[in-house]
């Protein structure tokens, strides 16, 4: 390729830029209107912004609460909901969500890969077939469920619910990864006198590692940017609501104090954008490991 | 589930297990002949199998009592409910298999793969394989799932006008969505591939995969932003629109093109994942036979479409059908940016109305089998590739 004219490279380059520029300009721009003040944001555009201008108040406000008039107070000034209580719960409800069905799906494919039992085909069939059953079809018998059983608002519920949706795809992607180990691996550790469920923890777990961390960051992202299942099964129970919920909130509620709603979005976008940063290689790894999946 | 286990607890003194020696149970059968010693070891044993399941229930219980609860603050009831709920799905497995190991040998091994396997069926039966039957029996009822109605809601949202205009507007979505996804991607790749740049584009092309759907949705709507003639805009697209000279629109309910304007976040937000994939897919391609092309004569066109395509083709069907199911469900992005007013209702936004606003459970079902339906045939490819392949 070194051949080519300068003339191609430059146009190349330039394409390039442009579509990149296209792509980034959208979240540039709630990025700075995040760290102007009321007015600038309401009254001019984002790209008249000027350094002298930005301030942190915005985030004060979102994560503190909003400060409103009250006269009925002492103090004269209210504060509203915050996001810092939204902050904890997707945080509480990531995390199990996250790990669970890891260590479930881990489990199963450990089984389906290295077992034999009558029913292991079908089985997994039935795994494969789940893989693009639309998850709509699915809530209100689950919703159902958990109001007989006192679950609903629950983290519970919602930890098992992600499970239950995250499920397929965790137990596609690691079988792939775990039955394409090397059998002698196993054969050794067998003849050494350990168990299926040594073997398990102590070799397969270590050496399935990037799977794991694959499909960890899918169902990282998945579970903290999920507004659907929130809604139907966390409801609308305000000390338990998720960040997604709460910003959902704010643009029907406050849709058009734009210096809270940027800094609100980029609340909920902060840890995302971090996992995704660090953790990138990994992550497209798990893409390309599960591409057969619908 | 836990509480359920220790039926199957018979305490077997016999049993050897493949490579380990219980040097306790050896020593023990040497030293003490009595009968009555042997069946006191044996107790304990027994009775272990039995507290211990219901010790761990307990805890377990008390756990989740404490966090129902909610009187403790936030912080720490975040970390109770992290280390509850990940070390009780610990404690379930370790302490299934712990009791699966008291039993026979002959059990031991017959058993042993559903505690590897059991917990993932379950759960898979709890939450897709019974709601789908049950989504599909209740669709054949009235709203309240009190009376037999036939096909009545499935002639409802097939005739209604607002599942009519979901309809049409979901094939946009698959059409224009999928279509400018995976062309856009493909061009992302093959220019990024030229470009001393690649990995730092790739980066930024990639990064609204981490964004979530309600982000994007105010992201866009901040860019959708709509203010009257005369003011200074605030919306990029309508300072865009007016430097031109044009005049200031409210993109969001400017019918039919609307839809076309929130197809556009699906676009910003897949390009990126096509564009990883397809950009593998591209570098896969053999320098040979790019070579061998261009020996012939072959312009770039030639070779991108007589050669390049045809190579990556299973990964373009790959991405495609990924992002058309994403298309096909789509609900977030309508639910936050127009709620599926001005025209813009889709299935799934339509499916969450009928359901959680109309509370008519039988017409919200029928528009869910409608959405299962129109999955069927990725369903079947699916089974049909893992079919192909030696794995199993």
């Amino acid at each position: 390729m070194g051949r080519k004219t300068s003339l191609s490279g430059i146009l190349v380059n330039g394409a390039l830029l442009l579509i990149v520029l296209i792509w980034t300009v959208p979240t540039l721009g709630l990025l700075v209107s995040s760290f102007r003040g009321q007015e600038a944001v309401r009254d001019t555009g984002w790209w008249t912004a000027k350094p002298a201008e930005l301030t942190l108040s915005n985030y004060d406000q979102v994560l503190g609460g909003k400060e409103y008039a009250d006269p009925t107070l002492p103090g004269g000034v209210a504060k509203g909901e915050n996001m810092s209580n939204a902050f904890l719960n997707s945080l509480t409800v990531t995390v199990p969500s996250t790990v669970i069905p890891i260590l479930i799906a881990a489990f199963a494919a450990y089984g389906f890969a290295w077992m034999k039992f009558p029913g292991r085909k079908v089985l997994f069939v039935i795994v494969v077939a789940l893989l693009v059953v639309p998850l709509q079809i699915a809530l209100i018998p689950i919703l159902r469920d958990y109001m007989q059983l006192n679950l609903t608002g629950t983290f519970l519920a919602i930890w098992l619910a992600h499970t239950g949706f995250g499920l397929p795809l965790a137990t596609y992607l690691l079988f792939n990864y775990i039955s394409s180990l090397p059998r002698d691996i196993l054969e050794s550790a067998f003849i050494d006198g350990a168990s299926h469920f040594t073997i398990f923890l102590r070799l397969i777990l270590p050496l399935s590692v990037p799977a794991l961390a694959s499909f960890a960051i899918f169902q990282f992202l998945w579970v903290w940017n999920d507004l659907l299942v929130a809604l139907v099964f966390i409801g609308s129970r305000p000390e338990v609501a998720v960040l997604t919920q709460r910003l959902q909130d704010m643009t029907g509620s406050r849709g058009q104090d734009w210096h809270l709603l940027t800094a609100g979005a980029f609340v909920t976008m902060a840890v995302p954008l971090l996992v995704f940063f660090a953790l990138q290689r990994y992550f497209v790894r798990g893409l390309l490991a599960g591409s057969v999946k619908g | 589930m836990v509480a359920l286990l220790p039926v199957y607890v018979v305490w077997n003194p016999d049993r050897t297990r493949k490579g380990e020696i219980d040097m306790e149970q050896v020593r023990e059968r040497e030293q003490s002949t009595g009968v009555v010693q042997w069946i006191a070891a044996n107790l304990a044993r027994l009775l272990i199998s039995l507290i211990v399941p219901v010790v761990t229930f307990v805890v377990m219980w008390q756990g989740f009592v404490f966090l129902r609860g909610g009187a403790a603050p936030k912080p720490v009831v975040a970390t109770v409910a992290i280390i509850w709920g990940v070390g009780g799905v610990a404690a379930l497995f370790v302490l299934s298999n712990w009791l699966v190991e008291q039993l026979p040998l002959k059990w031991t091994a017959a058993l042993r793969p559903f505690v590897f396997v059991g917990p993932a069926m379950v759960i898979l039966t709890w939450y897709l394989v019974l709601p789908t039957l049950r989504t599909f029996y209740f669709s054949f009822f009235n709203a309240q799932s009190t009376k037999f109605v036939g096909l009545e809601n499935y002639i409802f949202a097939l005739t209604d006008s607002a599942m009519l205009e979901s309809f049409r507007n979901n094939l946009i979505w698959l059409v224009v969505g999928t279509g400018l996804s995976v062309v856009f991607g493909l061009l992302i790749a093959i220019l990024a591939d030229r470009s001393r740049f690649e990995v730092i584009a790739k980066s930024l092309i990639f990064l609204p995969m981490a964004i979530s759907f309600v982000g994007a949705g105010v992201i866009w709507r901040f860019i959708y932003f709509y203010k009257p003639v005369g003011a200074e805009q605030i919306g990029l697209l309508n300072a865009f629109v007016v430097s031109l000279g044009g005049q200031p629109q409210a993109w969001l309910t400017l019918r039919p093109w609307n839809t076309l304007f929130l197809v556009a976040i699906m676009i910003w937000l897949n390009t990126g994942y096509a564009m990883v994939l397809l950009s593998a897919a591209l570098k896969g391609v053999p320098a040979e036979l790019l070579e061998a092309g261009r020996i012939d004569g072959a312009n770039e066109a030639q070779i991108f479409f007589g050669i390049i395509i045809p190579y990556i083709q299973g990964t373009i069907v790959t991405v495609a059908t990924t992002i058309l199911i994403g298309c096909l469900k789509i609900f977030d992005i309508v639910f936050v940016m127009t709620n599926g007013n001005y025209g813009t209702e889709v299935m799934a936004s339509q499916f969450y109305k009928q359901m959680f606003k109309f509370q008519n459970f039988g017409r919200g079902g029928a528009v869910a089998i409608i959405l299962l339906i129109a999955v069927i045939p990725v369903m079947i490819y699916n089974l049909r590739q893992f079919r192909e392949r030696e794995a199993f």
